[in-house]
């Protein structure tokens, strides 16, 4: 299911930051719930983050750049993930992913020309015994071969 | 009638929550009363989704189970696994951390008490803090995310560390290649998790607990709130853990798909809203951890133990396992295998008859080539290793590690030379940057594998100074450990790394 994501503003990422200001160590979840609202975090929200944590936005940007998870601009309609790990690699994973990135014409973490999908690599998502594994928009497939895939990206629009 | 379909996310991968649709389905068709618990997974993930139907006669199996296999399962006309419990690789295991995983409703707290569920809480709520300790190290336990290092000693060092607040962190990041086992217990028996973090908490005087889990776990994650919620409302935790005025809060925290955040300090600054990067030792966590104070790291399955070594006392947990590898340990079979999946037994078994007997050898049905034991910080054995026992001693004694127990199975189609590739680029991927031989070094051990492969005479003997600077300057196991699988490949495996490749491609 494609996820609809609103304009990013400051007000509605100042609401979310004063939501978890009362936890210790507040940094994680606040980007984490900047990104599930808006589908990524904007350069916006560095600055009010900052102001919030009194930190730098130096400090800020260090943190959110250091994680895989988080975007800095949109992604497409749908996020796949497939994972690269070395079980999924005895299953033959590294020659679905490599089929799949040829067949929409796109790198790891490239967006499709029509913006249906993006494709990310995933270092494991504990479905090793039932590799190869993937993920759409947060829904687990184990034993992805070539057919299981075609359907997924033909589901996602790609 | 009551119907088992599992929510393990493995069952859920292979169809689970479409077969439980249409059970539901069919079952209203037919006007059945029928009751659906969504339960963890017996750990037989060749078998998923594997439906068990509960009537007057016991519980009886079926699966892998499709939705078109459904109308022929309220007929009585499907084939039936039976006794699931009764299946040789169920059968041979020693059930202790997931006795009830599978068995029971996992966010049933009634169901998980009459499993025997918090009696080891119970129990330990009659006890001093030391006696608790003590309890812990009678039993033998050592930690289940690779150090190893012996639990109640931690638990020690952190009861006599000074401090205001004390924590409890549950390290969840299960980031490891071929494990799964952390997430089956999230997903499967929640509460054993909690029950083991509240113990902890009595057993240091600490107040607070955190459990650090993973973005890529959706499943589990959904899971476990729910019955951190039930937790609280049932009173296992909060300010009043089961009546006895003792206070226990408990917290889950998702990461940001960061492999290094599984090592204990990166772990740390991540939780505290850095960048997650490792921090030097001295001083250790139990005495400056979480924002300074004295920090109980633990991995999930070494707290997920503590309720059984309670319920069933250290002696009982003791007698079991190898020299100083005491108990049992949820070996997490994966990759190439005919019968993958989850099988807790006593340290011992040779890893031989864990590839070839248990879990069946591969599935594509060629000769197994490597086994990569201990996540993608462990070393490749080959067969000829076959016969060492499983147990951190005696891996060790073999250039290897057991690390979180994964074993991920390859057949004779892999090219060693890309998996130690492989091992250094995840360590560059992965490295947090902060210490030089593990950025840089695995960059360049990226080069000189390349350097391998097109013939160069000068890089084998220059990949093994490179990987011995590794071990040796790494601040964590990212760096000082990526030269196990590298090495392993490396010497155990010659002939891929051979010259003459580049002139038979």
């Amino acid at each position: 299911m494609s996820e609809e994501h609103p304009q990013p503003s400051a007000e509605g990422i100042r609401s979310l930051i004063d939501a978890r200001l009362h936890l210790e160590g507040p940094m994680l979840p606040i980007v984490h719930a900047i990104q599930a609202e808006y589908g990524y975090v904007p350069e916006m929200a560095l600055p009010l983050i900052a102001d919030a944590l009194n930190l730098t936005a130096a400090e800020v940007h260090g943190v959110v750049s250091f994680y895989h998870d988080f975007r800095h601009a949109p992604a497409g309609r749908h996020v796949l993930k497939i994972c690269r790990a070395e079980a999924c690699q005895a299953s033959g994973g590294t020659a679905i992913a490599e089929r799949t990135l040829k067949k929409l014409g796109i790198d790891w973490n490239g967006t499709t020309a029509n913006g249906a999908v993006t494709v990310e690599p995933v270092y494991c998502l504990g479905l090793c015994a039932c590799g190869p594994a993937a993920m759409v928009d947060g829904t687990v497939v184990g034993r992805v071969d070539d057919a299981r895939m075609d359907k997924l990206l033909s589901e996602a629009g790609a | 009638m009551r119907i088992y379909v599992p929510l393990d996310a493995a069952a859920k991968a292979l169809g689970a929550d479409d077969v439980a649709a249409a059970i539901r389905a069919e079952a209203d068709a037919r006007g059945l009363d029928v009751e659906i618990v969504r339960n963890g997974t017996r750990g037989m993930v060749w078998l998923e989704p594997l439906v068990e139907i509960e009537d007057a006669d016991g519980r009886r199996g079926y699966g892998p189970l499709t939705v078109d296999d459904v109308p022929a399962l309220f007929d009585g006309t499907l084939e039936t696994l039976g006794d699931v419990e009764k299946i040789p690789f169920f059968a041979r295991q020693t059930r202790l951390t997931f006795a009830r995983c599978g068995l029971i409703d996992p966010l049933n707290i009634d169901d998980y008490e009459a499993h025997g569920g918090l009696a080891g809480l119970r129990r330990a709520i009659q006890m001093t803090s030391e006696n608790i300790v003590e309890e812990v190290k009678t039993s033998g336990l050592r930690g289940r995310g690779g150090a190893g290092f012996p639990t109640g000693i931690k638990w020690e060092t952190v009861l006599h560390a000074k401090g205001a607040q004390k924590y409890i962190i549950c390290n969840a990041d299960e980031g490891d290649s071929g494990t799964f086992a952390d997430r089956m217990i999230m997903e499967g028996d929640p509460f054993v998790l909690i029950e083991g973090m509240v113990i902890a908490g009595l057993g240091v005087g600490a107040t607070k607990g955190y459990v650090y889990s993973r973005s890529e776990y959706p499943d589990a994650n959904a899971v476990f709130a729910e019955a951190i919620g039930i937790a609280l409302e049932r009173g296992l935790i909060g300010p009043d853990v089961l009546g006895s005025d003792r206070r226990f809060d408990l917290e889950l925290r998702i990461g940001a798909g960061a492999y290094v955040c599984g090592e204990e300090t990166s772990l740390m600054n991540s939780l505290e809203g850095k960048r997650g990067v490792v921090r030097a030792k001295p001083p250790l966590p139990a005495y400056r951890g979480l924002f300074n104070r004295p920090t109980v790291v633990n991995n999930l399955l070494s707290l997920a133990t503590i309720p059984a070594i309670f319920e069933k006392g250290a002696e009982h947990y003791a007698d079991f396992g190898l020299g100083r590898s005491k108990g049992t340990m949820p070996i997490q079979i994966a990759g190439n295998v005919k019968y993958g999946g989850l099988f807790e037994t006593a340290f011992g078994m040779p890893l031989g008859e864990l590839v070839n007997e248990i879990a069946g050898g591969t599935a594509s049905g060629r000769p197994v080539k490597a086994v990569q034991v201990g996540g993608p910080l462990g070393a490749y054995m080959p067969p000829e290793k076959f016969d060492t026992p499983f147990g951190y001693e005696e891996f060790d004694g073999q250039g290897g590690l057991i690390g979180h127990a994964g074993i991920v199975v390859f057949d004779d189609t892999v090219d060693m030379l890309q998996m130690a590739r492989f091992a250094m680029e995840f360590c560059a991927i992965e490295s947090c940057g902060k210490c030089t031989p593990c950025r840089i070094g695995a960059v360049r051990g990226v080069e000189t594998i390349d350097r391998i492969a097109h013939g160069d005479p000068d890089a084998p003997a220059l990949l093994a100074d490179l990987c011995e600077t590794m071990r040796g300057g790494s601040l964590c196991a990212l760096g000082g450990f990526t030269p196990f699988p590298v090495m392993s490949a490396l010497t155990h495996f010659p002939d891929d790394f051979a010259p003459a490749r580049e002139a038979a491609e």
